[in-house]
């Protein structure tokens, strides 16, 4: 065989490989889908949604369980986003370059990689302990927001440093501040980016159960945090409160987790099918983060 | 509005430091009002980096450091009584390469009089943007489609895109550097026009590494080399008939 | 696209033209005085050559500077390079006036050797193709260019009948008559001289039009493709 002829080989081996990989790697993951909407899909219903957890699993359901995601989410959200962006503004905007800040920015690269238990450890000690916030929705959420947020950070950075330097050179040059340069033109044009890092932490927030258990949500939890909202009949009509931020409360991968470990046959349907909700919500996270990814091809 | 005899820039034993590395070295140039002065020389030379002391742009690279003075209109522009944002808007300037900002055309010449401090009406705001277009020579191509993304323009464009939005803050001064190397030779001509134009109204510098655009369109030109002023007069003096031999040596193509 | 070499390209040419009526001027000025044997006219004629050689060299600066600070291409070099030339070829007519009009000076003092007739003649030929050969560049008209080429032959043939007049029917008839027709003979010279300038200028400004050479080739005159 020629020399061009074998090089030829090879190129055609190599192609063949890497479809291999991709193959193997969709069909795993398919094996898995199917497995778990084979068990889980029947068990879905209205009242699956609607129940409290049980002790009987036919009437097992997970109401407490995504309310208790949706607080924690709203409101990790509320404390790393803001928290996290302004973080990476200054980082990367304001601070000096000298060795201060680049220790700084290595160290949180790390902390995005550290283990989420450990997390959860620090959760326990400071917020559970320390804080006297036993293990409320706000000690979660403040671990969980520990934990996403140098990821927040790092995806910030990265989405403003995107943003070519001849954009704030223009603004500069017209007698902008540095301020007025960076929330008139450099933020809005990382946007883009900037959201979609803090939808796919979010994601990864919504699935991360050791911190969790770590800070003793592992229970059993009938109830609702209490509401945010109320509405009654005196004045001034609508009440809010924080009340519901210190109640005790579940999520939707502790739940699953619980149901995995009793010995009840049924509950292994309820766990399928609390797994095919959290996966479809995870679905619908990265795919809404790729969608905005995508709009988001800024040409400069 | 400064006289075509006045000096509007005096730029006395200039020279500047990136960190311990010297890029100018003593420049002394008067440059005055209402006239085209182009800075040339082959690249290294400092033009860029000379043209840049003018509006402090180079406050922005860290270790920079000037030495000597540079007046306007008399005044220290790196005294600390000086508001550089004031400046900036006094002394424009336009960029190699095209750099309009990613929103509408409209908000793009907008953006500089927003940032002024008061505000300004929505009719004082369209009659300015009209105003810079027309004097950018763009208003009759863009004027249906104010409202769509800049980027949609082709070079030429936009780099008159940005002229108009420096024009939109009225300053005295416009700052050019290499404004035309990402550009075809049609847009270069216009934008070359264009220069013509504006030095009726305002004071125009321009950094080229293309020498016959300096001979085209300015009205005095500076031959720098390695940091040094090394020739500045008349540009058809400087073609012509210069008087040193390493400015001619440049010119006639010898080196470069 | 308008562009601003278009307003230096017409100052040189305003300045070309300036120059082309001073020249017409002083041809038709040097063979008044000859005429009315007018010294004080011919003196004015002498004294105005050095404006006229100012003006030489300032539209040749113009010329340089607008080789250097425009490099020009086709029409616009050739428009430049052909102005230099019809520039010093102006010159040299004005040069030729003056000569005239020394000889002028000379005979003023004495009477007409003869009724004159052809040297008018001549004169006015001259000033005519010169004229022509001006209009033909300033409006890029082959034609006029063409006809100021053709009629040299008509001046040649005018310069020889004046000349062979003046040496047989005079200086071999009458020696003394020599002083003043040898005067006369050499401005019919100096006038046939302008119409092979002005022929010079039509030459060139076919070049200018056509980028065809036409100097030194006459055949190439008619030939389209050349």
């Amino acid at each position: 065989m020629s020399k061009g002829k074998q090089r030829q080989q090879w190129d055609n081996i190599f192609q063949f490989l890497g479809i291999g990989c991709v193959v193997f790697g969709l069909l795993i993951l398919a094996v898995l889908v199917i497995d778990v909407c084979m068990d889980g899909l029947g068990r879905i219903s209205r009242d699956f949604f609607f129940n409290y957890p049980s002790r009987k699993p036919e009437q097992a359901g997970i109401l407490s369980a995504w309310v208790g995601t949706l607080w924690i989410m709203v409101t990790t959200g509320l404390i790393a986003v803001p928290l996290g962006i302004a973080s990476g503004i200054y980082l990367e905007e304001y601070a000096r370059k000298n060795r201060l800040s680049n220790f700084i920015e290595i160290n949180i690269a790390n902390l995005a990689g550290v283990p989420s238990v450990i997390y959860g450890i620090l959760g326990l000690g400071l917020f559970v302990r320390a804080m006297h916030l036993d293990r409320s929705v706000l000690a979660g959420a403040l671990t969980l927001a520990l934990l996403i947020l140098p990821v927040i950070i790092l995806t910030t950075r990265e989405a403003l440093k995107a943003v070519p330097f001849s954009i704030r050179e223009a603004a500069f040059a017209l007698g902008a501040t540095k301020w007025q340069t960076v929330s008139q033109q450099v933020l809005p044009a990382a946007f883009g980016n900037i959201l979609t890092g803090i939808i796919l932490a979010m994601s990864r927030a919504v699935g991360e159960t050791a911190p969790l258990i770590m800070i003793g949500a592992l229970t059993y939890i009938p109830f609702l945090p209490q509401s945010p909202v109320s509405v009654s009949a005196d004045f001034p009509f609508v009440h809010f409160s924080i009340a519901g931020l210190f109640d005790y409360f579940t999520v939707l991968p502790i739940q699953i987790f619980n149901w995995v470990s009793r010995p009840q046959h049924g509950f292994a349907f309820a766990a399928a099918a609390g797994i095919v909700v959290l996966l479809a919500i995870t679905l619908l996270m990265n795919s809404l983060a790729i969608y905005l990814r995508h709009k988001n091809q800024k040409r400069w | 509005m400064s006289d075509k005899n006045i000096c509007v820039l005096e730029i006395r034993d200039v020279s500047s430091f990136y960190g311990p590395k010297q890029i100018l070295k003593n420049i002394a140039l008067d440059v005055h009002g209402k006239s085209v002065t182009s800075l040339m020389g082959p690249s290294g030379c400092g033009k860029s980096t000379l043209i840049r002391c003018i509006n402090r742009m180079n406050d922005l690279v860290p270790n920079f450091r000037l030495e000597g003075r540079i007046s306007y209109n008399g005044e220290d522009l790196y005294s600390r009584s000086v508001d550089v944002t004031e400046l900036r808007r006094d002394i424009g300037m336009v960029f190699q390469k095209p750099n309009p900002f990613p929103k509408s055309i409209f908000e793009n010449i907008a953006y500089g009089l927003k940032v002024q401090g008061s505000p300004v009406s929505r009719g004082d705001l369209e009659s300015a943007v009209e105003d810079s277009l027309r004097k950018s020579a763009l208003w009759d191509e863009v004027k249906d489609r104010l409202h769509e993304s800049a980027l949609s323009l082709s070079g030429g464009q936009q780099q008159r895109l940005c002229i108009a939005r420096a024009l939109a803050v009225k300053p005295r001064v416009i700052l050019f550097d290499e404004p035309c190397s990402a550009l075809d030779p049609i847009a270069t001509a216009r934008i070359e026009e264009l220069i013509v134009q504006l030095k009726e109204k305002y004071t125009i510098l321009i950094v080229t590494h293309n020498m016959q655009q300096a001979a085209r369109v300015s009205d005095m030109t500076a031959f720098l080399m390695l940091g040094d002023l090394i020739e500045y007069g008349r540009t058809s003096d400087i073609f012509t008939k210069p008087q040193k031999k390493i400015t001619e040596e440049y010119i006639t193509g010898r080196f470069g | 696209m308008k562009r601003h070499f278009d307003d230096d390209l017409t100052r040189f040419n305003t300045s070309l033209l300036e120059m082309a009526a001073m020249t017409e001027q002083v041809i038709f000025r040097s063979t008044e005085a000859l005429k009315n044997r007018d010294a004080g006219l011919a003196r004015e004629v002498i004294s105005s050559d050095e404006a006229i050689d100012d003006m030489e060299i300032a539209i040749d600066e113009q010329a340089i500077d607008l080789l250097a600070l425009y490099q020009p291409m086709a029409i616009d070099l050739r428009f430049i390079t052909t102005g230099m030339h019809i520039n010093a070829d102006l010159e040299r007519i004005a040069d030729l006036a003056v000569n005239i009009s020394n000889r002028v000076v000379d005979l003023a003092d004495q009477p007409h050797l003869k009724p004159l007739v052809d040297i008018p003649k001549l004169s006015d030929v001259a000033r005519t193709m010169v004229k022509k050969s001006i209009d033909a560049f300033v409006n890029r008209n082959e034609d006029l260019a063409k006809e100021v080429i053709l009629s040299d032959e008509k001046s040649d043939l005018l310069r020889n009948a004046i000349v062979k007049e003046l040496i047989y029917d005079y200086m071999v008839k009458d020696g003394t008559t020599a002083p003043r027709a040898v005067s006369l003979l050499l401005i019919a010279r100096d006038l046939e001289r302008i119409c092979d300038h002005a022929v010079s200028i039509a030459q060139d400004v076919i070049y200018m039009i056509r980028a065809v050479v036409v100097k030194h080739h006459p055949e190439n005159l008619d030939n389209p493709e050349a």
